[in-house]
């Protein structure tokens, strides 16, 4: 088999690669009582399309090796199909057209959706086992699979779009999980929201990225990225070098989709609530591959983005960065811990987008969706080992009673820390690199580049130190799961919490609907400790009633501490999902598929396959990323030197200080974290209670929202439906007037008539006396009047 | 004398005739008023013919009229019988049933 | 044969009610097995025309019979169908022959009823292919009286309230377009060129040359002191707008859908409402123009109005069927934008909205029927955790839910993006301001449908529902076809756009032009 792309056959092959998850999810959902293993099947065409992509990203590699461009349009080949289309006076080619494109990014994204989504099947078949509605489970995340390879594969901004909010859809679906199982009480109400409030935050940002579309579309009446590169490039070739206004406002747009999707401030509010899924589904949507969608988008969009533009980008990302950071130092859940981790480095690839570092970027995305899903699994595998324990204080020392899961955990702190040979090393490195490449030239050097610098360094130190204190709470020390309840209560009351923590996870429904109100503090008490006080020493599975103390998430816990589970390490299934993600957390930084020397010179596999020039064409590369020429090559060669060294140096001391505090706070002296947390105060306080953004939102934005609710709605009742009903009562009443009218007028006359004519009549009758002599008297009297009128007249 | 007495006689009795009709409260006078204007009718044809034309016209009318009086009193009298025997009177104001 | 498959669709349910009309009351099955015949053969025939007889490239009207009908004021018989008309036929066939199997609940004088329904689709197929507008007119208040009948004596508990209401306000406005008729033909009469004073394509024609300018009525054309365009307009205007319905003449939609039986609402939402729409497209817009051009801006804020307000208002409302039909008033603004942008997408846009909204709008108010049966209220507060007693139910709700907020892959998606694109793309001033507010009710939809998603499915089950029993087969049997239709054309747009194309270049170049 040769490694040279040929597009009759590659082009099928790509089909099949979403294709395969789709085939997957209609057999489930349609045919599941018919396929006891399903969930078997779905894996096994998970790892067939995982197959195809490497196969696929092979010829990639291979491509870039011998030094051609590598990149394929299937409608450039005529393999596309017309999907929107109207004849008229339109150009034709301002029709939606469906086509694939396979590039370098797309190989290697396709390549890490499918490895991590194949684990993820894998790691769900021991995780969720037992559980209710296991097969559609596995249907939604081959559905949300096919939605992603389908983004990836996208040839235009439209079709990206399309599969952008299916991928929204499924993660509500996905969040929503538990939400159907009542034998997860915990999860159970929090999911229903949860997965509403994800939804909604990202919608506002696609409805972002949907305004973009519409002024794209209008300017260049094309949506294929292709063509808007080149349309770019020419409209700022003619706009005299500068982006013209409506541009930037695009690329904003745009980036306002990144915003919602990957979480950026201050959208970011829905990821730690879609905590309330399945780790499972945390690990793939939420650390590996929608987050990642919205940095995608960039990387394809990036030659649209005004220098404006990625001036805000960089500021949002080094600022999301730093402020998840800080606030993944306070939190105790486990997978809080990783959710805040997983904004903070999506905030360094958008920032790396900004700073100019695209690959650099587009690299943090594939590493970090290795190690990252490897954390979350195994954060996963230890809930799952603990029996459904998720607050690390009733953790401890499980690294010899989990020793696969602690390696795979260890290896991807270290990468997600920044040591080098670790693969999150490199792709931190790159950032840092490009931030230090901004500053340190003359001409690119701006204040939001120094900014964004010290963002990214401290939250780098931060997340070094964050992520070590997980491992060091969580795998060593004594486990502390057999704390009494009391002793546990003690604990928290000593943080100055009463019972559950009452914090961020607020309802934003309508205030008077308060029988979900976040706010139930009794509730699940003690009650709650009752009602779940049978299970005791059931086997260790999700379907047995669950004890789950995620105290961050405010609705209670129940407590459990004094029926002693051991913690075991994951079924065999599980362990394998990890030992792969964990395996490339380690080397997926260094592949050395291409030339030996670049392997063994440090510089990672992605830069030879990734950049400016590979994606974007020759043309476009010169434009946004000009390559130096005369004397300039020196220079240029000169900055890139010095930069690459202060990055290291940064790296490797932010990394050892956060690694070194780490180890100091949580192994040395165990009793300074709680006199560092009196110390700090409120400072504290505001921090753990994540800077009260959701608050905030709930006080303005959703309270906002429902006063314009009622005033519409009582607008409408009242006034429009008012007025209706006031023409109505018009009517009846001048219907009431012409009926009186008629009544005493018209009727009246009528009567009126009739009455005259009986008063006449009465009148005359009294001529009628019967009285014959009367009768003859008149009848004489007339005669003479008459004789006497002849005679005279 | 002429003419013009025997048509004042015949006048004056006209005049009384219908005084009687109008006047008086026995039916059987108003039978007499009757007769009366009757007669004066006779005669002033009888006195018509002697001054006009010398035929036999008035004199001819005169008996007509005479015969006729004798049938109409004797209807007449048949009919004031029957108004007596309805109204146990004669006085022609009590037959008033035909008033309104 | 084939060139009367216009009259045999519009005409074959009268026969059927004719027929219903002959059954014993009390043999309530043959009325069924009548009033499914009667509504099937349409639909069969509907889809032989769609697939099989019409042709696609042609934008003008198709199977065209044209008969002198009434001498006097010479009024005729003319039907014809074209690419605008025909998808709006085939969707009335099929939301009827749900209708029937989808009225088996209904218990009290089936016979009645099932007569009722068949001479609403009579008159609402004559809506769809007149092309003259006294039979127009005609087929327009046969509509009516079914209606008024059938959500006033089958209704809930306010019905004769909301019957009356929906009947008054409707009548209403077409006195007005009768008054606009009326006018139109005096004036089209005393044209010597013309034909056929009420023909619309031939009133069209006129109003492109210039002729038809209000100048031969005997008070030379104005009104209220507005000139003969702009008064036509407006009237007809109004007349079509109340049926859409737009705010602010909405009000009386609310109310009819809370009491009509589900059915009923299923037929009013899904078809009913779009005789406003294409009431504007083929009767109102063409024939004026100017006004139209006039106009098209305020027409536009109409529809962005409708759009925002009316998804504010759904996300406020505790009555399940109340929300929905809101949401219909928020999803027939889109038709109103895209008709007024006067672009290619836009149209299409708007057509395919009308269409795609029908399904959709059936299948949520056919979710709340589900839900109604059994509970016998509709409060959207008071219940919880359906999700876990009726799975399936819940599946397809959701799949309708993401439907009506117009999630990709699903058809409202096309047309919601196809109107904003032409929208937004129009050469009119203003258009643009305009969808981007308009995209504040895409985000408010999502909000009140998952909001309702929520409190009625998710979360902790009212034990008062715990043994309701899942969705029988009559119930998916009604929803699956219009589901179908929902994921069908939203991968699968050109089996409608296809369709469309001719008519609607047509249409654009017209108005342009």
């Amino acid at each position: 088999m040769s490694l040279a792309f040929d597009p009759a056959v590659d082009f099928a092959l790509l089909l099949a690669v979403p294709g395969l998850p789709l085939v997957g999810y209609v057999l489930q959902i349609f045919l599941r009582k018919n396929l006891p293993h399903g969930d078997k099947l779905l894996t096994a065409g998970m790892f067939v399309s995982m197959c195809l992509t490497l196969v696929l990203g092979a010829k990639a590699l291979h491509a870039a090796h011998a030094g051609e461009r590598f990149f394929h349009e299937s409608a450039a080949h005529g393999l596309s199909f017309g999907w929107l289309y109207t004849k008229g006076t339109v150009p034709e080619s301002a029709n939606i057209v469906l086509g694939i494109l396979y590039d370098p990014l797309g190989a290697a994204m396709l390549a890490v959706v499918g490895i991590v989504s194949f684990c993820v099947h894998l790691f769900s078949i021991g995780y969720m086992h037992g559980t209710k509605r296991y097969p559609i489970f596995f249907a939604n995340i081959s559905l949300f699979t096919f939605a992603m390879l389908g983004l990836v594969l996208a040839d235009n901004l439209l079709v990206l779009f399309i599969f952008w909010e299916l991928m929204g859809a499924m993660s509500y679906l996905l969040i929503g999980h538990f939400s159907h199982d009542p034998s997860q009480p915990f999860f159970h109400r929090w999911a229903t929201w949860a997965s509403k409030k994800a939804f909604l935050t990202t919608r506002i940002g696609d409805c972002l990225l949907f305004i973009g579309i519409f002024i794209l579309w209008d300017k260049f009446h094309t949506l294929r990225f292709t063509e808007l590169w080149a349309a770019a490039r020419e409209t700022v070739a003619a706009n005299g070098g500068e982006f013209p206004a409506w541009l930037t406002w695009a690329g904003l747009c745009v980036f306002g989709g990144t915003v919602g999707k990957s979480a950026q401030l201050p959208l970011h509010i829905w990821l730690p609530d879609a905590m309330a899924g399945p780790t499972p589904v945390s690990a793939m949507i939420h650390a590996a591959t929608m987050v990642a969608a919205g940095v995608f988008l960039l990387g394809r969009m990036y030659p649209l983005l005004s220098p404006d533009v990625l001036a805000v980008v960089t500021v949002f990302g080094a600022s999301t960065a730093l402020f998840a950071a800080t606030i993944g130092t306070t939190c105790y859940d486990l997978k809080a811990v990783l959710a805040y981790s997983t904004i903070s480095q999506l905030g360094f690839m958008v920032a790396a987008v900004g700073l100019g570092g695209v690959v650099a970027g587009m690299f943090h995305m594939t590493t970090h969706a290795f190690f990252k899903a490897c954390l979350f699994l195994s954060a996963g595998s230890v809930i799952h080992g603990c029996h459904h324990v998720q607050d690390m204080r009733l953790m401890g020392g499980l690294r010899k009673k989990m020793p696969v899961t602690f390696a795979c955990m260890l290896v991807c702190t270290l990468a997600i820390a920044g040591v080098p040979l670790f693969s999150g090393f490199y792709s931190k490195d790159k950032i840092i690199q490009a931030g230090f490449l901004r500053v340190g030239d003359i001409q690119t050097f701006d204040g939001w580049s120094v900014y964004a610098l010290i963002c990214l360094c401290l939250a780098a130190a931060l997340t070094a130190f964050y992520m070590f204190r997980l491992v060091f709470l969580t795998f060593f020390g004594e486990y502390r799961g057999n704390l009494k309840e009391h002793r546990y209560s003690a604990m928290l009351a000593a943080e100055g919490v009463e019972g559950p923590d009452p914090n961020e996870h607020a309802e934003h429904d309508e205030p008077s609907h308060d029988a979900h109100g976040a706010h139930g503090q009794d509730e699940h008490g003690h009650g709650g400790h009752a009602e779940h006080g049978g299970h005791a020493h059931h086997a260790p599975t999700p379907a047995a009633a669950h004890v789950v103390h995620a105290e961050e998430h405010g609705h209670g816990h129940d407590d459990h501490g004094h029926h002693a589970h051991e913690p075991h390490e994951s079924p065999l299934v599980m362990t394998v999902a990890l030992a792969i993600l964990g395996f490339l957390g380690v080397f997926g930084g260094h592949f050395w598929l291409t030339a030996p020397q670049t392997a063994w010179s440090g510089h990672p596999w992605f830069e030879a396959l990734v950049s400016e020039q590979s994606l974007y064409g020759p043309e476009i590369a010169e434009w946004i990323a000009p390559e130096p020429v005369g004397e300039a090559v020196a220079h240029h060669a000169h900055l890139h030197e010095v930069a690459h060294h202060r990055a290291v140096l940064a790296s490797l001391c932010v990394a050892g200080f956060g690694i070194f505090l780490a180890w100091f706070l949580y192994i040395r002296r165990k009793d300074l974290p709680a006199r560092v947390v009196a110390f700090l105060g409120l400072g504290y306080t505001a921090v753990r209670r994540k800077y009260y953004v959701d608050e905030l939102v709930d006080a303005t934005v959703i309270r906002l929202t429902w006063v314009l609710v009622r005033v519409q709605k009582a607008f409408d009742e009242n006034v429009v439906d008012g007025l209706v009903k006031l023409v109505g009562s018009t009517n009846k009443l001048g219907g009431n007037l012409a009926a009186w009218f008629d009544k005493v007028f018209i009727d009246g006359a009528v009567n009126a008539v009739a009455m005259a004519s009986q008063v006449f009549g009465a009148a005359f009758r009294l001529v009628q006396t019967g009285r014959i002599q009367q009768y003859a008297a008149f009848a004489v009297g007339g005669a003479v009047l008459t004789a006497a009128w002849l005679i005279l007249a | 004398m002429g003419l013009g007495a025997y048509v004042a006689v015949s006048g004056a009795l006209f005049a009384l005739g219908v005084i009687t009709i109008l006047a008086r409260r026995n039916v059987i006078y108003i039978l007499m008023g009757i007769e009366m204007i009757l007669n004066a009718a006779n005669l002033n044809f009888v006195a018509f013919n002697r001054f006009g034309s010398m035929q036999l016209d008035g004199q001819m009318f005169a008996i007509f009229v005479i015969i006729l009086a004798a049938a109409e009193a004797a209807v007449a009298l048949a009919i004031v019988l029957n108004v007596f025997y309805l109204f146990d009177s004669i006085k022609p104001s009590e037959a008033d049933l035909l008033r309104e | 044969m084939t060139e009367h498959i216009l009259s045999w669709i519009t005409f074959i349910p009268l026969i059927g009610m004719a027929a219903i009309l002959f059954v014993p009351r009390a043999n309530v099955a043959l009325a069924k097995t009548l009033a499914m015949i009667a509504t099937g053969i349409p639909l069969i025939l509907a889809t032989w025309l769609y697939f099989g007889l019409y042709d696609k490239d042609n934008g003008g009207l198709q199977f065209v019979r044209q008969y002198d009908w009434i001498a006097g004021i010479r009024a005729q018989y003319y039907v014809g169908v074209d690419g605008l008309s025909l998808p709006l036929v085939w969707l009335t066939t099929l939301l009827l022959f749900i209708g029937v199997p989808a009225s088996f609940g209904i218990e009290k004088a089936q016979k009645a009823y099932y007569a009722l329904l068949l001479l609403l689709e009579v008159g609402i197929n004559g809506v769809f292919v007149s092309q003259d507008y006294f039979l127009f007119y005609v087929f327009w208040e046969v509509m009516l009286l079914p209606m008024y009948f059938l959500i006033g004596i089958w209704g809930g508990p306010r019905r004769e309230y909301a019957a009356i209401k929906f009947f008054l306000y409707t009548l209403a406005g077409s006195v007005l377009m009768l008054v606009a008729i009326v006018a139109l033909r005096i004036d089209m009469g005393a044209i010597e060129s013309v034909k056929n004073p009420f023909s619309i394509p031939e009133m069209v024609a006129m109003a492109k040359s210039g002729l038809l300018d209000g100048s031969h009525l005997p008070f030379g054309g104005e009104l209220l002191g507005m000139a003969f365009a702009t008064w036509v307009f407006w009237f007809l205007f109004v007349g079509f707008a109340i049926k859409v319905p737009i705010v602010p003449f909405h009000t009386w939609l609310p109310d009819a859908h809370v009491e009509a039986p589900t059915p009923i609402s299923v037929i009013l939402a899904g078809i009913l409402l779009k005789l406003g729409g294409y009431g504007m497209i083929r009767a109102c817009f063409p024939i004026v123009p100017e006004a139209f051009h006039q106009f098209a801006y305020v027409l536009g804020v109409i529809g962005v109005v409708s759009i925002v307000y009316g998804a504010f208002v759904a996300l406020g409302q505790t009555d399940f069927k109340r929300m929905v039909a809101y949401s219909s008033v928020s999803h027939m603004g889109y038709v109103l934008l895209g008709l007024a942008a006067l672009t290619t997408w836009g149209t299409t846009g708007a057509a395919l909205q009308m269409f795609n909204h029908g399904t959709s709008s059936a299948v949520l108010f056919l979710v709340v029927g589900v839900i109604y049966d059994r509970a016998h209220h509709r409060d959207l507060n008071g219940f919880g955790g359906l999700a876990q007693v009726m799975p399936k139910y819940w599946a397809l709700t959701t799949l309708g839910f993401f439907a009506a907020l117009g999630l990709p892959g699903l058809a409202g998606f096309v047309s919601e993006a196809m109107t904003l694109l032409g929208a937004y793309e129009s050469a009119l001033p203003g258009f643009k301001v305009l969808v981007l507010i308009s995209v504040i009710g895409i985000v408010i939809t999502a909000a009140f449908l998952l909001f309702a998603m929520q409190r009625v499915f998710l979360g902790k089950l009212n034990p008062k529902y715990a043994g309701y029993q899942d969705m029988t087969f009559r119930e998916v049997f009604c929803q699956a076809p219009f589901l179908f239709l929902c994921v069908a054309l939203g991968v699968f747009p050109w089996f409608l756009t296809d369709w469309m194309r001719a008519s609607i270049q047509l249409w654009v170049d017209t108005m342009k032009g």
